[in-house]
């Protein structure tokens, strides 16, 4: 009994010490931006990057005099790669933190599970780089600063059917990834309606080290391009043991190949590989070159695409807020939605009527040495493209316990790849 | 206190129906912190996991750490219904609060089905096993069932499963996790139980003096795997978003520390788990890094300290009961009655810590 | 065909690394009737050390010959002639490695398992739990959550077989080694004191004290010895399959365990035979079903066989068993 009351002691003492935890202190002078990432967990690497991103960016503003005389707070809490504690985590941005701003997630999941926490209590949330169209449907608070998957894939496909001319292509996709799995539906569709074939699908999930079953089953159909996407820490590998097998056709992949370690990993067995990407850092441009350098001398190593996806999130924000020149979330909302081409390193960004970013993708191709060339600009309208129907279905609320649904913004069906002839069919806006 | 049983026990469950209802409409009515009630919530949750498992892991002595896997199939078949039929049902009968107890009880019970489903399937052929083969078998099967929704696309997939109804229900959540408290205490409580306990004692003994522990096993597997899926079909309606992710092998393990602290064995113990493990964390934000080093350290130095929980088998409840028992039995001697159910409970206490020594301290097989 | 012999070689290849992780399961298993979960996390600790080892040899070398650690980076360590990648590095990483992680297995037995040996078996098993989950969450705090990548320690080589088929020289030696590997525990148990000392321990741990054998320094022994194996399994398996992070001896060390299962947990051999086994069905499923469920099937494989020959396929003679 002794024992009951003790335990029973300790959990009252923690409970009232976890409510009375400051909540409410967001009466100071400064800017309070929330930040989930996931720090530990399966995706972590990808956000420990942003992290460093969004970190430096604040530390520039703040150096700077901060936003409209305002120091800017960072709030950055891990969600340990889980939906559920992201949830939570953006419950305690909302309600105990009161931030007027949040930055996050790079998982799609993640950001999905979140969203709606943020719209109900209308504090704007910008997304880096989560990709899959439903992130921003949640509501119209929420902000999605990368392009989408669906017009990543589309730039994908119509690259290897046009600029590679590829009548044959197989593609080896991580199911166990939402990301990789949404890219391979639309790779498939739109490399299928502009005349190619895919002669061969291979599945393997992340972590795996062996690849060597699927490909050897590949190499059988003769593909004349693989398409792989995944992440870098398996492409690398996939690359090493395609090459081993004999496979010598290109492989083409997205924004999760961007990653100093590709190369350290899949050598030169990735040479003449493509992969499309938010900016190179080998880009001229003063202000990549300025980002790059500063992000080395900070980090001691080469921002990845989601260190620098996750700067300029942080940089629109900042200057939505201090546009806005209010702390008030429709303000900053309002403001944020206004954006027009806000000069960041990976290109500039403007919000469509679906609050996704309209900016160029980058194709890369992997030159010997692991240094980057850019094959190709292809300026993007990020509309979404009709996505499977299973992505719209609003939230129900129910009377036993109503909670605010969303109604999701309507998807325009329109996929806009202006590159050289356009792939698709003929709806552009 | 003459009253018939059932009429008691109808009573007290109408007062904790009417309690939970308007601790709902505190919580609803935003009177409270959405932050605060969303923990209080979450640990609802975990009280129902935690509970649950302890009915296989504590009290029959089977050690499974697949509980994930069969939330997961509670938390997608319900969420499937709820998706395809719920609203339209509750449209039918309404569309008022009935309408959506219904669909919601309704949901409810075929996530609970399902996941018994599953646990007969895994536990038939795993559970006549002796050993630790259980554990194997139950962490593949928790990898398993992750492949497998994966590979859905009626459900999302890898992408997740949203749209799912949002319901943020104190009162649905609380419900549950006595429902399930209520029922594994039931069973412990009863020759079921005993012969369960029996089990985790010594199984070839139970098997001696005629208990069919196969049977027994399997009982207790699937009856602790449907409580885990209504443990899940509550998590996929409070966000209104699954993913497979979150039901990898790091989500068992966490329902395996919350009753390993409270005490294998013990309802207290893992209600008490259940709450620690969802508030602490909240509490210690700042340390989420090493939340999971801080957990497998616990975990180690439990076992080598105190292997049977913070708890042991000790329950609240028994101290409770005899005390209700000494009452009625004569409500003259109370003093005296008090005075000798202390000392009860004391022995009981160091008997029940003794008879746990022995039974963990027993000598390998062989 | 040679699609299918390509297959056969991707499999046994494969399979190579279950069996030279399941070696150390079996034995652990067979001498203390304990799954050590923590086998597979040793297996990636192994790797992690090789990884360091290389790297600081590498590093110190490269500086030696006055190059940035950036440019290295970039290159991969040793293959940019910073110390010359032979066999002969590779051995020594491989033994430094395997007597890091020995020390790391009796640290491990001293701290968490001997304290909880008088308790059940159950009480045993959450410890080994606890160890593995510390060891895999203390790693991406320690090694940080993000890949590594290992560095070519000898140049790989594909060599082409008859039929259009190939095999990489790191599957040849990763098998040779596992067979090698066999073969010495397979002595060290029968053939020596020692191994007689754990022999009688795995049959009764009171009779074996009572006979005088110092049952603590033998278990002890036991865990250093399935330790270095796992390294020495981490450091291969890193070579030929170069990316290693915190948690890649999680799913790997529980199919190596359903291999030790399937040849019969305690044998030797049999720990060997069922990697091969795991490896070979997991590729063919992969190449003519489908990959989505390559996962699934080494765990349908430990449901059958524990239903219907649990005492796996070469653990039929008990008295074989270490």
């Amino acid at each position: 009994m002794k024992r009951i009351l003790l335990s029973l002691l300790i959990t009252v003492s923690l409970l009232t010490a976890f409510a009375c935890q400051p909540g409410g202190s967001g009466v100071g002078d400064k800017v309070r931006v929330g930040v989930f990432m996931s720090l530990t967990g399966s995706t972590a690497n990808f956000g420990i990057s942003s992290v460093n991103g969004i970190k430096m960016a604040a530390d520039e503003v703040n150096t700077a005099g901060g936003i409209n005389g305002k120091q800017v707070e960072l709030l950055v809490q891990d969600d340990r790669s889980d939906a559920s504690e992201a949830a939570t985590i953006v419950t305690k941005f909302v309600t105990q933190d009161q931030v007027h701003a949040i930055l996050g997630e790079v998982a799609s999941s993640r950001s999905i599970a979140a969203a709606p926490i943020a719209q109900n209590a209308k504090i704007p949330m910008l997304t880096p780089s989560s990709t899959n169209p439903e992130v921003t449907m949640k509501g119209d608070f929420i902000f999605r600063s990368c392009f989408i998957d669906p017009v990543q894939g589309a730039a994908i496909a119509q690259f290897a059917a046009r600029t590679l001319g590829a009548k044959r292509a197989a593609i080896m996709v991580d199911r166990k990834n939402d990301y990789s799995t949404g890219l391979e539906k639309v790779i498939n569709e739109v490399f299928t309606r502009m005349g190619g074939q895919i002669v061969a699908t291979q599945s393997f999930q992340e972590g795996d080290q062996d690849f060597n079953a699927q490909l050897t089953s590949l190499k059988g159909s003769s593909p004349e391009v693989i398409f792989v996407p995944g992440y870098y820490n398996d492409v690398g590998l996939i690359a090493k043991q395609a090459r081993d097998r004999g496979i010598t056709v290109p492989l083409i992949g997205g924004d999760g190949w961007d990653s100093a370690q590709l190369y350290a990993i899949g050598g030169s067995a990735l040479n003449g590989s493509y992969f499309t990407n938010h900016y190179s850092p080998y880009d001229t441009d003063p202000k990549v070159q300025k980002f790059v350098n500063d992000y080395k001398g900070r980090y001691n190593t080469v921002p990845d695409a989601l260190a620098a996806t996750a700067y300029d999130a942080a940089h629109i924000m900042f200057d939505a807020i201090k546009r806005a020149n209010s702390l008030d979330g429709t303000a900053i909302r309002n403001a944020l939605a206004a954006t027009n081409g806000f000069p960041g390193v990976t290109g500039a960004v403007t919000f469509n009527e679906n609050r996704d970013a309209v900016k160029p993708i980058v194709m890369i191709e992997i030159k010997d040495g692991g240094t980057y060339a850019v094959r190709e600009r292809v300026q993007v309208d990020g509309a979404a493209m009709p996505m499977a129907s299973s992505s719209a279905s609003p939230a129900a609320s129910t009377s036993v316990s109503p909670t605010a649904a969303s109604t999701p913004a309507a998807a325009t069906p329109a996929a806009g790849v202006k590159a050289s002839p356009s792939p698709t069919r003929s709806a552009t806006p | 206190m003459l009253m018939p049983r059932y009429l008691r026990n109808l009573i007290i469950a109408l007062v904790v129906i009417g309690v939970l209802y308007g601790l709902d409409f505190v919580f609803q009515g935003r009177m409270m912190n959405p932050y605060f009630s969303r923990i209080l919530m979450l640990s609802g949750i975990a009280i129902t996991l935690a509970v649950s498992l302890n009915l296989i892991n504590g009290f029959t002595g089977q050690f499974s750490i697949g509980h994930a896997g069969f939330m997961a199939v509670g938390a997608y078949s319900s969420a499937y219904f709820s998706v395809s039929y719920g609203a339209s049902l509750a449209e039918t009968l309404g569309g008022g609060t009935l309408g959506w107890a219904v669909a919601l009880g309704a949901a409810t019970l075929i996530g609970a089905v399902a996941a018994g489903l599953a646990g007969l399937v895994v536990g038939v052929p795993s559970l006549r096993l002796k050993g630790d083969y259980l554990a194997i078998v139950t962490l593949g099967f928790g990898q398993i069932i992750v492949v497998f929704l994966n590979n859905i696309e009626a459900v999302g997939g890898a992408r997740g499963y949203s749209g799912i109804p949002i319901v943020k229900s104190f009162f649905w959540i609380f419900l549950i996790a006595i429902v399930t408290i209520v029922v594994v205490y039931n069973i412990v409580n009863s020759a079921f139980g005993r012969a369960l306990i029996s089990i985790r004692e010594d199984e070839l003994a139970a098997e001696a003096m005629g208990v069919n522990t196969t049977r027994y096993k399997v009982m207790a597997f699937v009856i602790s795997s449907a409580m885990a899926g209504a443990g899940g079909v509550l998590l996929a309606h409070f966000d209104g978003y699954l993913n497979p992710k979150s039901f990898e092998f790091i989500k068992s393990f966490e329902i395996l520390i919350m009753i390993i602290l409270g005490g294998l064995g013990s309802i207290v113990g893992s209600i008490l788990g259940a709450i620690l493990l969802t508030v602490l964390p909240e509490a210690l934000r700042g340390f989420a890094q090493y939340r999971m080093v801080i957990y497998s350290l616990l975990l180690i130095i439990l076992m080598i300290t105190r292997p049977q929980g913070l708890l042991g088998k000790t329950e609240a409840f028994k101290g409770w009961r005899a005390r209700r028992r000494a009452k009625t039995r004569t409500e003259t001697e109370e003093i005296t009655a008090e005075d000798t159910r202390d000392q009860e409970s004391v022995e009981k206490a160091t008997l029940g810590e003794r008879q746990s020594e022995t039974s963990l301290g027993e000598e390998k097989p062989r | 065909m040679s699609t299918f012999l390509q297959q056969l070689i991707n499999g046994v290849s494969l399979g190579a690394i279950y069996s030279l992780i399941a070696l150390g399961y079996t034995m652990v298993y067979g001498v203390l009737k304990l799954i050590n979960f923590a086998h597979g996390d040793v297996y990636m600790v192994g790797a992690f050390m090789g990884y360091y080892l290389a790297n600081g040899l590498g590093v110190r070398g490269a500086q030696a010959l006055g190059m940035s650690a950036d440019g290295l980076l970039a290159r991969g360590l040793l293959g940019s002639g910073a110390m010359e990648p032979s066999l002969i590095t590779a051995l020594a990483v491989m033994l430094l490695a395997m007597a890091i992680c020995a020390a790391l297995g009796v640290i491990i037995e001293r701290f968490a398992y001997r304290p909880v040996r008088k308790y059940s078996r159950l009480t045993a098993l959450i410890t080994a739990i606890g160890v593995s989950l510390l060891l895999e969450n203390g790693g991406q705090v320690v090694f940080g959550a993000d890949p590594k990548f290992f560095p070519e320690l000898f140049k790989k080589r594909n060599i082409e077989l008859f039929g259009g088929a190939s095999i990489n020289s790191a599957d040849i030696i990763v098998l040779v080694i596992a067979l090698a590997l066999m073969i010495g525990l397979q002595l060290v148990v029968f053939r020596t004191k020692t191994g007689r000392a754990m022999r009688a321990v795995s049959f009764n741990l009171q009779s074996a004290k009572l006979m005088g054998i110092n049952t603590d320094r033998i278990i002890a022994f036991t865990f250093a010895l399935g330790s270095a194996l796992a390294a020495a399994a981490g450091v291969l398996v890193a070579i030929r399959i170069p990316r290693i992070d915190p948690l890649m001896g999680i799913l790997v060390g529980l199919k190596a365990f359903v291999a030790a299962v399937l040849g019969g947990i305690g044998n030797i051999p049999g720990a060997m035979l069922g990697g091969l086994l795991i490896g070979v069905t997991e590729t063919m499923v992969v190449g003519y079903l489908s990959p989505t469920y390559k996962d699934a099937v080494a765990f349908a494989i430990l449901i059958l066989i524990l239903l219907f020959r649990p005492s796996g396929l070469l653990g039929s003679v008990s008295q074989e068993k270490v």
